[in-house]
């Protein structure tokens, strides 16, 4: 579970998070959604402990989250950061093997190497274990980039836009396999963009504007169609298309 | 490890080359050769080779921590900010010890570079030849600063020595202090992973349980003492630590573990290359090594860029 309390954080006049007070519960995946600038990033920044807000506390499973250390922080949750830049020359199998890095530390057991290959094989990764990322396509490298932070084992992940630039086939490939990871028993947090997706594979979601909590909660419960044409300040409907939920525009 | 074997095998044969060779024939000459091989060849060669290794070592950690493969020490004001500190003690405590001095001039290479690294995160990453360029204009300002204290105080004489890398001056008793950067290897072996964590960048690195502050802090060290030590003892040499963390990391990758003592060895190898070619090519006069690595380095980092990609493997 996470809680968070009176989260506050400016930035010059702005106010990047205003007063954010939540609770998360374990399990699923939930999606932040909302504009641009509304702060969700921070927010998952926050919740990481990356950045420090200037009031309130984020508690995740009964621990302050801003007392941790980083060692002992990256136990308990893993993040993808927002549009990796740079991309080391390093294999598919040594980038994930660093998802193990908080757990051996520089000595990997054989425990390290077995979930290694097992995150690998989660996200289709094994017939390019040994190509270089660089080689990578966009949204090949996104799934290697995930399968890093699901190696590391915590029962949190947060992904920063995993999504992001990546093509129908490729952002549906890595939903199903989160989905599949959330079915396991991990709480997956994720800033999305893509509402269809958003409405299709989180059972939760937290929709963020100006650095405030519109509403949070089960998706059935909490996302209307006004909610939506509010949160984006233009006319959205929600739909249901042969059981499936979907976004009309208008 | 094939790859490594060859590199030290490459490295050896130099290294006999660079005994061999010298004004006094060993087997014949005029001199005790064990007393010549002792007081100076031997000197020389293991003050090139660990000269050659701490520059190769430093460039790949500055690169590393600024994640830009288009840096090295001689671009980020580290030798600079050395020649200042060592000039600020010559002139304010000139009977100092050795050790002081050495002391003072890595403190003052640990400012500079820190600096840069300051600067660094200011600079947009989007291209990265823009940050190689702030860091020549930064390394620029300082050198004028050496320059002009130099002027003024009539310390011209050591800012040039300090500036072009040599090994013609060493003699037993004068290089010792390079050892310090077997040290430094040792411990940056011990930091590999979290070297290249570096390279992820500091958001990735920290959610991986990096304490990234501090590791930051210990790759600057490690810069900025390597640096300092060569500044010092030989002289500054550009282009060592460009061009050999790229050619390893281009054939092989950027997996530290496995590939720092590569790195290491053929730093020592080039700069071992250079100053033996600079002591044949005019014979009996003698090339800087420095000036001779800027002519090769050159050359060296154009190939780079075009060259095909290596198979990157095991």
């Amino acid at each position: 579970m996470i809680e968070i309390e009176g989260l506050t954080l400016t930035r010059g006049t702005l106010r990047v998070l205003d007063d954010v007070t939540l609770t998360l519960p374990a399990g699923g995946v939930t999606a932040i959604i909302g504009p641009n600038g509304a702060g969700k990033s921070t927010l998952l920044n926050c919740l990481a402990g990356l950045i420090t807000p200037d009031a309130g506390t984020v508690r995740i499973d009964d621990a302050d989250i801003h007392r941790l250390r980083e060692p002992e922080r990256a136990l308990r949750l893993s993040l993808l950061p927002q549009g990796q830049t740079v991309v080391p020359r390093l294999s598919v199998r040594e980038l994930v093997s660093f998802g193990r890095w908080p757990h051996h530390r520089g000595r990997p057991g054989p425990e390290d190497r077995a979930l290694v290959e097992a995150a690998l094989a989660r996200f289709a990764l094994i017939p390019l274990a040994e190509r270089l990322v660089e080689e990578l396509s966009g949204g090949q490298r996104q799934r290697v980039l995930v399968a890093m932070a699901f190696a590391q084992a915590t029962p949190w992940m947060l992904l920063d836009e995993p999504l992001a630039a990546l093509d129908p086939r490729h952002a549906r490939d890595i939903m199903e396999r989160l989905h599949e990871v959330a079915a396991s028993g991990r709480s997956v947090l994720l800033v999305v963009h893509d509402l269809a997706i958003a409405a299709r594979y989180a059972q939760s979601c937290i929709c963020m504007k100006n650095g405030r909590i519109l509403a949070a909660g089960p998706w059935e419960q909490t996302v209307t169609s006004d909610l939506l044409s509010t949160l984006y300040d233009t006319p959205l409907r929600l739909a249901d298309v042969e059981g499936q939920r979907i976004i009309l525009a208008g | 490890m094939p790859r490594l074997a060859l590199i030290c095998l490459g490295l050896g044969l130099l290294a006999l080359v660079s005994l061999g060779l010298g004004a006094t024939n060993l087997f014949s000459g005029p001199l005790d050769s064990g007393m010549v091989l002792a007081v100076s060849r031997l000197p020389r060669t293991l003050a090139a080779m660990l000269a050659g290794a701490g520059l190769a070592l430093a460039g790949v950690v500055i690169q590393q921590t600024v994640q830009n493969r288009l840096v090295e020490p001689g671009l980020t004001g580290t030798p600079e900010a050395a020649m200042l500190g060592l000039l600020a003690v010559t002139l304010w405590a000139p009977g100092a010890p050795v050790g002081v001095k050495m002391g003072i001039a890595a403190l003052a290479a640990l400012v500079g570079t820190a600096g840069f690294f300051a600067l660094s995160r200011h600079v947009p990453r989007r291209d990265p030849m823009l940050l190689p360029l702030v860091g020549l204009i930064y390394a620029g300002i300082l050198g004028a600063a050496a320059l002009g204290l130099a002027w003024a105080t009539d310390l011209l004489q050591y800012v040039s020595i300090w500036r072009s890398g040599d090994f013609s001056g060493v003699l037993r008793g004068r290089y010792e202090l390079l050892w310090i950067i077997a040290g430094l290897a040792v411990l940056l072996y011990v930091l590999a992973d979290r070297i290249t964590l570096l390279g992820l960048g500091e958001a990735q690195a920290r959610a991986l349980g990096l304490n990234w502050r501090q590791t930051v802090l210990l790759g600057l060290g490690i810069v900025a003492l390597a640096t300092a030590v060569i500044v010092v003892t030989v002289g500054a040499m550009p282009f060592v630590g460009l061009v050999v963390p790229n050619i390893v990391s281009r054939l092989w990758g950027d997996n530290l573990r496995r590939n720092l003592p590569l790195i290491a060895a053929m730093g020592a190898g080039f700069v071992l290359g250079a100053d033996i070619l600079g002591r044949v090519l005019r014979w009996p006069y003698e090339i800087p090594a420095a000036t001779v690595f800027a002519v090769l380095g050159a050359g060296l980092f154009l190939w780079l860029i075009h060259a095909p990609r290596g198979r990157h493997g095991r």
